[in-house]
């Protein structure tokens, strides 16, 4: 046991060795590596506040059922009922004519004008059913049931504040494109840093050819030679990874404090900022992962088709 | 040791080992002769396996190279030292080191390391050395660090190709004499060399061979009485 534990220390420090010995080599490698592992976090950054945005904006957004006077409570209460059942309702509120002139006057609570005015009349408001949807996109059958004949009798008129739904849909269709772009980016910069620190692996493995083919001749394992490499190409996912996370939380702390903008476009910079803050562990350990991950794989790869036995 | 053992190279028709068949007692010293060309060199490679041979058998020390799976080459060769004419010492590291680099290999403690290589050293005359690197040695004193090396793990067999081809008659002699007290010490020995004056020297038995097949097997017979 102890002797594997040396054995493992020997290569641990091999490998940094190697990575000082390495280290102009070394930038190369891990500049693609940190720009890979940004752009991942930029767009699980980007990807979350799109999608809370998106809830956010989802669940302002309600249909109202005016119903007619002739309507009564019985019949109200039935329909609110008969509403929570459909599948793509996700709460109904029954407001009786009074309830609806207690919530205007709590609406309106700051403009004692029309306070005054709504007082001076005998509550004017209709009884209400607001019903918030769970997908704005299939709110069409909301309004089928609504059109149905046994039910139609029994409103007025129907809102459907649908003027944001434009927004919404622009917003879900920029997060599904960012989605996109940022997997294709991700891809490509994840292929470019496996190759560019495979090169170096194999730079690093020419350069020390002779002392690699004496441990051979000595009988060392191939784990024993491939080891330092893979240990060194590990070092640069955790360094790149480390900085990747300093590059987003720097830009943070620069929009914050240079711009004091809460939104850039539709990005929601607090959200965004928040997000980060709130799952800062989570997300390092993700980069540490992959960074380590990009490394070890590539290495593994370039490593490989040297250590072979070549004996035929 | 080996048996009818072939091996070609490439689609050349004649054969670098043309159907050798040898065998080396425990302890034994064996010299092998021949001219360059005729094979000696081939015939170490596929005792370490370094080489495959295309046909026959190879058993060392109990080890049928048949069966010998790749990821137990490792294995295998920390069970044989091997000497090369050109010493592969690493030149970046003292002569301490390089010695200790063997036994880094196998997992042996650091303590274990500064018990056994001043040991080791002593037997090859270094003692006092440790600190120097490669390149500030002798030829004669390079291949003592590199023979140091080579029985620091202390194998069964030790190989040595052509560890004079490289020194003055001197230093070839002290090379020679430090494999001669590794032999006695009960390691068998496998030397190749061209050089007459040693041949003649030592009174060993002495494997021949010419264009890749044994011309003579002599002295063995004496040798064992």
């Amino acid at each position: 046991m102890s002797r594997r534990l040396v054995t493992f220390s020997r290569i641990i420090k091999a490998g940094l060795v190697n990575f000082v010995r390495n280290a102009w080599l070394a930038v190369a490698a891990m500049a693609v590596m940190i720009i890979t592992l940004t752009i991942v976090l930029f767009s699980i950054i980007t990807n979350a506040t799109f999608t809370n945005t998106i809830v956010q904006i989802t669940d302002k957004i309600d249909v109202s059922v005016f119903l007619k006077d002739s309507t009564d409570q019985t019949q109200g209460t039935k329909l609110a009922n008969d509403l929570r059942t459909l599948p793509n309702v996700k709460s109904v509120t029954y407001l009786t004519k009074a309830d609806a002139l207690v919530h205007y006057k709590q609406q309106n609570a700051g403009n004692p004008a029309l306070i005054s005015a709504i007082n001076e009349t005998d509550n004017p408001l209709p009884a209400t059913i607001q019903i918030k949807p769970k997908e704005l996109n299939k709110i069409q059958d909301i309004r089928d049931y609504l059109s149905k004949n046994n039910v139609k009798p029994l409103w007025d008129d129907v809102s459907y504040r649908d003027d944001r739904k434009a927004a919404i849909d622009k917003i879900a269709h920029a997060t599904n494109l960012m989605r996109r772009a940022g997997i294709v980016a991700v891809l490509v910069f994840a292929a470019i840093s496996v190759i560019i620190i495979f090169n170096t692996i194999q730079m690093a493995i020419f350069n020390r050819r002779d002392e690699l083919t004496i441990m051979r001749l000595l009988g060392a394992s191939t784990s024993y030679i491939r080891g330092p490499f893979v240990v060194e190409s590990v070092v640069y996912g955790i360094i790149s990874a480390l900085i990747s996370v300093l590059i987003i939380h720097s830009l943070f702390v620069a929009s914050s404090s240079a711009l004091q903008a809460s939104s850039l476009g539709l990005l929601d910079i607090n959200y965004a900022a928040q997000y980060f803050k709130g799952h800062f562990l989570a997300l390092l350990t993700m980069q540490l992962v992959l960074g380590i991950l990009i490394g070890a794989v590539s290495s593994t790869v370039a490593t490989r088709r040297y250590l072979k036995f070549k004996t035929k | 040791m080996l048996d009818r053992v072939t091996k070609t190279y490439g689609k050349v028709a004649t054969p670098a080992l043309d159907r050798i068949s040898l065998h080396v007692e425990p302890k034994e010293f064996v010299i092998v002769v021949g001219q360059s060309g005729a094979g000696k060199s081939t015939l170490l490679k596929l005792l370490t396996r370094e080489e495959r041979p295309t046909t026959g058998k190879i058993i060392v020390g109990g080890i049928d190279y048949d069966k010998l799976r790749d990821r137990d080459i490792p294995l295998l060769r920390r069970k044989i030292g091997v000497v090369f004419q050109d010493f592969k010492l690493l030149p970046n590291r003292t002569v301490f080191e390089n010695v200790a680099f063997a036994l880094e290999i196998v997992g042996a403690t650091n303590h274990e390391i500064k018990a056994t290589v001043p040991k080791v050293l002593d037997i090859v005359n270094l003692r006092g050395k440790e600190k120097r690197m490669p390149l500030e040695l002798s030829g004669g004193e390079r291949q003592r660090v590199a023979i140091a090396r080579a029985i620091v793990r202390q194998p069964k067999i030790l190989i040595a190709d052509e560890p004079t081809g490289n020194l003055d008659p001197k230093h070839a002699w002290d090379v020679i004499k430090v494999l001669e007290k590794i032999n006695h010490y009960g390691t068998t020995v496998l030397l190749t060399t061209h050089n007459q004056d040693i041949v003649n020297r030592l009174k060993r038995r002495v494997v021949t061979i010419e264009h890749g097949q044994i011309a003579s097997d002599r002295d063995r017979a004496q040798y064992k009485a």
